[in-house]
């Protein structure tokens, strides 16, 4: 093996066995989990490590659904993360376009302190927005939730699609504004219609937060049926009981609606990924 | 961006006043739309971020009392001082520097890596893509229970293995010690970046010519001088984007730590920057400081952000 590197073959088969590692090491604790969930408590820290479950038992999902509030929890996670995801695309979308298209006053100072939003760390806001909450009647209330989650999501979205509405064709806009479209119309038939793919990843994004956002959750809901389900999943971890059969049935759970979200959308995300010029 | 869609009223056309105020009006009008356009999302951000942030800095400056706010005193920097010279707190920022040190560099290397090898049409790209971006998507809260799984002090699979092959002789408790423990973290956070810095990547990659590369092989260049020439030199842009946005992804290091150190029975000397704030806030109920924490961390954040504006510059004037 000399260092020409001119052997196509032998480079695919690297290549090949570099990237099946590579899968091995994101797969395997992906498959460990799915073991798990269908053990049996006795056999979730059996040595030597089983993949394949003996016996295999539904008994953690039956027990995950049996615990009180689970289907709530849900409920409560799957109408959060839509509420929220609608909300921040139609409100974003409303601001990139002003912001790509429209012309007024003070507009660079106020995309200045858009983008600032982008740059504090989300957990930073976390006390001073439990005092809002507070004052404002929000703890403990799936509103609340969404508030955050929509605001949070603001700046990068409104970001992303600025530069994906920047892209809709000058001539296009000029001439349905010629035809008396208003800026309502425009943006309602014009751009929104061109930006599918930009639309798509906004989406996936928002919802993917949305769905696993953790810390805010955690601080603003103590009311148990208001929980969503990574508050749920984290409670099952005890020191030293962990009852791992039913965290991974619960995990494998939450799971499936982000699995089917980024597939239904994938398709756009290379292309959305590269209209929104992501990578700085 | 010179937007035809509104015409700018000239200064010093004043020839007819009438007219002037026409335009005046309908530039008001057309300003109208655009606050219109941009009221929803003013609203919920100066209610639910920058209210809050003037509302923090305000109560680091007290000690706060959460449940008689009225009550609170007017302490000036004392927060910040006591932050900043509490053992606890320093050895936060030595874990969050570390966590950083290792993940940082680890998302890079290996996503470059892992977008290197995409980079190229061969059967089974779409199904490898896919995979890499799994850990992505999955949830914190998941991906660290797995990874409490699989370093389980007794039977965990990690300890399996490197018994198996003879590496440890017996089973090392990774979850019970503040300096061990940060090896399942540091794994956790490098396995579950490097799906995305491989797409930002990949995204960077495609944006160079494949002329170049056609050039460079008439010219005999081999794969290694390709790489070194052409392809890292041209990603410039994409590296230091991507340096910035995971060097501030690892100081904000939070829920691995959180989860970890609540299912485990660690010490204050396994804390973060912000599980110690989350600890002192919402455990200690020490709301001044905790707020005095997250801004020395908002402080570090932006200082980085301004750093990542100043190396992009000269490249985005040449283009």
């Amino acid at each position: 093996m000399t260092a020409t590197g001119n052997h196509p073959c032998l480079l695919k088969a690297i290549r090949y066995v570099v990237l099946i590692m590579g899968v091995a090491i994101v797969v395997v604790p992906f498959l460990y989990m799915l073991s798990v969930s269908f053990k049996l408590p006795a056999y979730t820290l059996e040595l030597p490590p089983r993949l394949i479950p003996n016996p295999i038992t539904l008994e953690n999902y039956k027990q995950v659904f049996a615990q009180p509030n689970m289907l709530l929890y849900f409920g409560n996670s799957l109408f959060v993360a839509t509420i929220s995801t609608l909300s921040t695309v139609a409100i974003s979308a409303l601001m990139a376009y002003a912001f790509a298209l429209m012309h007024f006053t003070g507009k660079n100072l106020l995309f200045s302190v858009l983008l600032v939003g982008m740059m504090i760390p989300p957990v930073m806001l976390i006390i001073p927005q439990f005092l809002v909450a507070k004052e404002l009647k929000l703890l403990n209330t799936l509103a609340g939730l969404i508030f955050v989650y929509i605001t949070m999501n603001l700046s990068m979205q409104t970001f992303l699609l600025r530069g994906v509405f920047g892209n809709v064709p000058r001539d296009l806009l000029d001439a349905a504004l010629v035809d008396g479209g208003t800026q309502w119309t425009l943006f309602r038939r014009v751009v929104l219609p061109l930006s599918t793919p930009g639309l798509a990843v906004v989406t996936i994004f928002t919802f993917l937060y949305s769905w696993d956002e953790f810390p805010w959750a955690d601080v603003a809901i103590q009311d148990v049926t208001k929980r969503t389900l990574p508050i749920a999943i984290a409670l099952f971890q005890r020191p030293d009981l962990t009852e791992w059969g039913q965290v991974f049935a619960l995990s494998i759970i939450a799971l499936i609606p982000v699995l089917i979200v980024y597939i239904v959308f994938q398709r756009y995300f290379v292309t959305g990924v590269a209209m929104t010029g992501l990578k700085g | 961006m010179n937007s035809r869609l509104t015409s700018p009223t000239l200064r010093g056309d004043t020839r007819s006043p009438k007219a002037a105020q026409t335009r005046r009006v309908a530039r008001f009008k057309g300003q109208l739309g655009a606050y219109l356009f941009l009221l929803p999302g003013a609203f919920l951000f100066i209610a639910f971020i920058v209210w809050p942030m003037l509302y923090s800095l305000h109560i680091s400056f007290y000690n706060w009392k959460i449940v008689h706010p009225e009550q609170s005193v007017y302490i000036g920097f004392q927060n910040y001082i006591d932050a900043l010279t509490d053992p606890i707190f320093q050895r936060s920022v030595l874990n969050t520097l570390l966590y950083g040190l290792v993940t940082v560099p680890g998302q890079l290397v290996f996503g470059t890596l892992v977008a290197l090898l995409l980079n190229d049409r061969f059967p089974g790209r779409a199904f490898f893509r896919t995979v890499y971006y799994l850990p992505v998507i999955t949830s914190w809260v998941i991906v660290t229970s797995l990874f409490e799984y699989l370093f389980n002090g007794q039977a965990g699979l990690v300890n399996f293995i490197l018994q198996s092959v003879g590496l440890i002789h017996a089973p090392i408790r990774w979850l019970a010690d503040a300096r061990l423990v940060m090896v399942p973290l540091t794994l956790l956070g490098i396995w579950k970046g490097v799906g995305w810095t491989a797409v930002i990547v990949l995204a960077g990659l495609q944006s160079i010519p494949t002329q170049l590369y056609e050039a460079a092989a008439i010219d005999g260049a081999n794969l290694r001088q390709r790489l070194r020439r052409i392809t890292l030199p041209l990603l410039r842009s994409t590296f230091v984007f991507l340096v910035v946005v995971l060097t501030i992804g690892a100081l904000n290091v939070y829920i691995s730590g959180l989860l970890i150190d609540r299912a485990g029975s660690l010490q204050d000397e396994a804390h973060f920057v912000l599980t110690w704030m989350d600890k002192q806030t919402f455990e200690n109920f020490n709301f001044g400081q905790g707020a005095a924490i997250s801004y020395l961390l908002t402080l570090v954040v932006f200082v980085v952000s301004l750093i990542q504006i100043r190396l992009l510059q000269p490249e985005s004037d040449n283009s």
